[in-house]
């Protein structure tokens, strides 16, 4: 056993042989490297595997002991992704993978590559009602700008990262730092942004957000007007009026449509902030990341006293959030001041009720990205035909045999929801850029037609045979099998 | 953590393949259905321990063999031990210069002794055993580098040749190598000779202080390797053919002596294109002679083949 190691040697322990493995090198078996300090595996190029159910593949011997017959997972059908199959960037030379494969009767051609983006980015979507900053305010990763707040939506915040100004039009730690965030978020990593004038979340692809160190645990189940629809029925002859507290729309119940119809008495109640139809508020207070997305702690600071013609005492208030996690119950004194009381048997269920009405809060990450000039010619020696071919649909776009979504309009810009790709499958070079696997897979006919590489193409069985740089995963469950020859608009 | 050991079919439903760390192995039977399905439940209940047998005596399997040397306990342990024997008296020499082969033959033989086969290969990452029974037999295609898979020749095993074993060495491969042979393919009586007499082989084929050879101490890239301080091939630059000759007589003298030790039937030495070849005694079998072994350029190599069966493709 050696004795003295480099600082940075690390000690593998994916198997009993322990190899110690210095930094840049691999261990015995190729598949573990010591990458800056770090074990990690290098993945091999990945192979999907369509299997029935999930997870039967790769089958550790000890759980089938007893009862396997040696027969298992015959004829399972392979599909070879980008992840791992290199770029002939910037070079125009055929893509490193063409592989052709029989899917019911009819040649199919998958060309492989990975693609080496400079334009690209993530679109995030953080499902919170709390105010995340003002619109356009920078989104910033170790104090580096890389990204800005974008448009509100329902329930949730958006926020578009990277691009190609981040990565390559500003600093050079901007650029690194871009291409850092992008890359984590990509991998499902989590990755904490703060934004100007707003407040600091920690996302994760597929996890519940973390703002300003709280998590997020529910989206809210409609703006205050939707929930003061949903509930109204509910409320009725339990309690005289309602505020749903919302940064959006505020909605109560006495003025509003729903209760109208329902005969809720007028209560004199006097709202702050702008009324926009009856029963509906915008701007009862300023956003932030109390209730329902404003930033009170105090409900009551969003009311003017109730109007004494038709305001009576004793008379029930209850005031609530969008996601029901705070709520207050008030009754009028004879002076006609709310006072808070606790809340009645009768309307816990209601307010429980918007508890669980609202789905769990989550980040999701959408890789989006321009399959630009030389990547094309790596496809077919006309690059303007494979656009044109995709636009048709006769060529599928799938990355790491996950479904993409092409953007209508010019050239071949996609997004792709990072969770159902492969673990691990993004990449980057220091140019900075990301590199993220891409596979067109057309039919055989159509693929000469528009120029294809039809010279390299290779059987599919003859890829396999390089078993070496080769793993084989299960395709995610929730994908169309990327094969299949129903050749159809691409799904979100 | 410690991944499991994987077993599964390969996606044409005939091929086994078990992979556990460093060990990956290939596996085809042929024979009854019912026979084959327990030669394969067979392979996989002995490999699923193979990996931390070897593992519990690694430190005496990474040190040189020897007439004074303490034997391995382990079964595939031992068959290591003993292919490299023969060579511990004349160069520095592990047990691990045979791992390869012992294991893939260790798997082979669980396989036999549950079912009666046909025929039947495990191939360790290159490193073969195989059955044959009967008329039976296997064609064999050679690949130079790992990285460039394309064959540079071709051989065919039948039953009747006393050939059970195949193995191939290089500086290009996974392990290293002293020697600068782009590959070694050897044929013996079982794998586990092979590997360890395939290493020995690679060794040979060498040329000493010439600069177009980079060697780095086997502990600089991989600090727990074998093979210590000793100078692994690391690249070797463009050589000139008088240098490529040279190299290759070094190996096929190598091959020669240990042919006439009944350690090895025959090889075939690939370094930068050139091909030599050392076919079996007379005595043996006349399939390295048959159905173009040297596929390439066969008409010109065998107009130089000479009596030891040298040749070299430069026109």
């Amino acid at each position: 056993m050696p004795d003295v190691f480099p600082p940075d040697t690390v000690r593998c322990d994916a198997c009993p042989v322990l190899c110690y493995i210095k930094r840049g090198h691999a261990g015995a078996c190729d598949r573990y490297a010591n990458v800056e300090g770090q074990l990690v595996r290098v993945d091999p190029h990945i192979l999907l595997d369509r299997a029935k159910s999930q997870g039967t593949p790769l089958v550790p011997f000890l759980e089938r002991e007893g009862d396997w017959d040696g027969k298992i997972m015959k004829g399972q059908e392979t599909f070879v992704t980008a992840i791992g199959a290199g770029t002939t960037y910037p070079d125009y030379k055929p893509a490193p993978f063409i592989v052709s494969s029989e899917v019911e009767g009819v040649d199919m051609v998958t060309v492989v590559t990975e693609g080496i983006f400079s334009y690209c980015g993530v679109k995030l979507k953080i499902d919170t009602d709390r105010h995340l900053g003002p619109e356009r305010n920078l989104v910033r990763a170790q104090g580096e700008p890389v990204g800005h707040v974008t448009t509100a939506e329902y329930g949730s915040q958006m926020l578009s990262l990277g691009g190609v100004h981040h990565l390559t039009g500003g600093s050079k730690s901007e650029g690194r730092v871009t291409c850092e965030t992008l890359l984590d978020l990509c991998n499902g990593k989590e990755v904490e942004l703060t934004i100007d004038e707003g407040a600091s979340v920690r996302v994760a692809a597929g996890k519940p957000p973390v703002v300003n160190g709280q998590r997020e645990e529910r989206m809210r189940v409609g703006c205050g007007s939707a929930t003061i629809g949903m509930f109204a029925k509910q409320w009725l002859g339990k309690v005289d009026d309602v505020v749903v507290v919302d940064d959006h729309i505020t909605g109560v119940l006495s003025e509003h449509q729903a209760g109208k119809l329902l005969g809720v008495r007028e209560t004199g109640i006097a709202i702050h902030g702008r009324r926009s139809t009856p029963g509906r508020y915008f701007q009862v207070a300023e956003p932030g990341t109390g209730w329902g997305g404003t930033n009170i702690s105090d409900p009551l600071t969003i009311l003017k006293p109730f109007k004494a013609k038709f305001a009576w005492p004793h008379l029930r208030l209850l005031m609530v959030s969008t996601t029901g996690e705070q709520f207050a119950y008030y009754e009028l004194d004879d002076a006609l001041r709310p006072v808070e009381k606790e809340l009645p048997e009768t309307l816990k269920e209601s307010v429980g009720r918007i508890r669980e009405n609202c789905e769990p809060a989550l980040t999701t990450v959408l890789f989006m990205g321009g399959a630009g000039g030389s990547l094309r010619a790596g496809v077919t020696e006309n690059p303007v035909k494979l656009t044109d071919s995709v636009k048709r649909k006769l060529t599928r776009v799938t990355c790491g045999g996950a479904p993409a979504y092409i953007w209508p309009g010019g050239g071949i810009t996609f997004m792709v929801d990072v969770t159902r790709m492969p673990e691990n499958a993004f990449g980057y070079v220091p140019t900075p850029a990301l590199v993220a696997p891409i596979e067109f897979t057309l039919k055989k006919d159509d693929y000469a037609v528009l120029g294809g590489h039809v010279d390299y193409v290779r059987p599919l069985g003859d890829v396999l045979k390089e078993k070496e740089r080769q793993r084989q995963i299960v395709s995610h469950a929730q994908n169309p099998w990327p094969l299949k020859p129903r050749i159809e608009s691409s799904e979100s | 953590m410690r991944e499991p050991a994987l077993i599964r079919m390969l996606p044409d439903g005939r091929r086994l393949h078990l992979h556990d760390g460093p060990i990956d192995l290939i596996i085809e039977a042929s024979g009854a259905p019912q026979a084959i399905s327990a030669a394969y439940e067979a392979a996989a209940r002995r490999f699923v321990s193979i990996l931390d047998e070897l593992c519990s005596e690694l430190p005496l399997l990474r040190s040189r063999a020897g007439k004074h040397a303490k034997r391995p306990r382990g079964a595939v342990a031992q068959r290591m031990f003993t292919a490299v024997e023969p060579y511990s008296e004349d160069c520095f020499i592990t047990p691990m210069a045979a791992v390869a082969g012992s294991v893939a033959e260790a798997i082979l033989e669980s396989m036999t002794v549950a079912a009666t086969l046909e025929r039947a290969y495990v191939n360790n990452g290159g490193d073969i055993a195989l059955h044959l029974t009967n008329s039976q037999c296997y064609k064999i295609g050679m690949v130079e580098r790992p990285d460039c898979p394309s064959l540079f020749g071709s051989l065919e095993i039948t039953a009747k040749d006393p050939v059970r074993g195949i193995a191939t060495s290089g500086w290009r491969g996974r392990s290293f190598s002293l020697g600068i042979a782009d590959a070694v393919t050897v044929l013996a009586d079982c794998a586990s000779a092979a590997d360890a007499a395939a290493t020995v082989i690679a060794n040979a084929v060498n040329l000493s202080d010439h600069p177009g050879i980079t060697r780095v101490p086997a502990r600089d890239i991989s600090p727990d390797s074998d093979l210590g301080d000793l100078l692994v091939t690391r690249n070797v630059e463009l050589l000139s053919k008088l240098e490529i000759d040279a190299a290759l007589e070094n190996g096929l003298r190598m091959a020669v002596s240990l042919r006439e030790r009944g350690l090895i039937h025959s090889a075939a030495i690939r370094l930068q294109k050139c091909v030599c070849v050392l076919p079996p005694s007379a005595a043996t079998a006349a399939f390295f002679c048959r159905d173009g072994f040297l596929k390439p350029s066969a008409p010109q190599i065998h107009a130089q083949l000479d009596l030891a069966g040298r040749t070299s493709p430069h026109a």
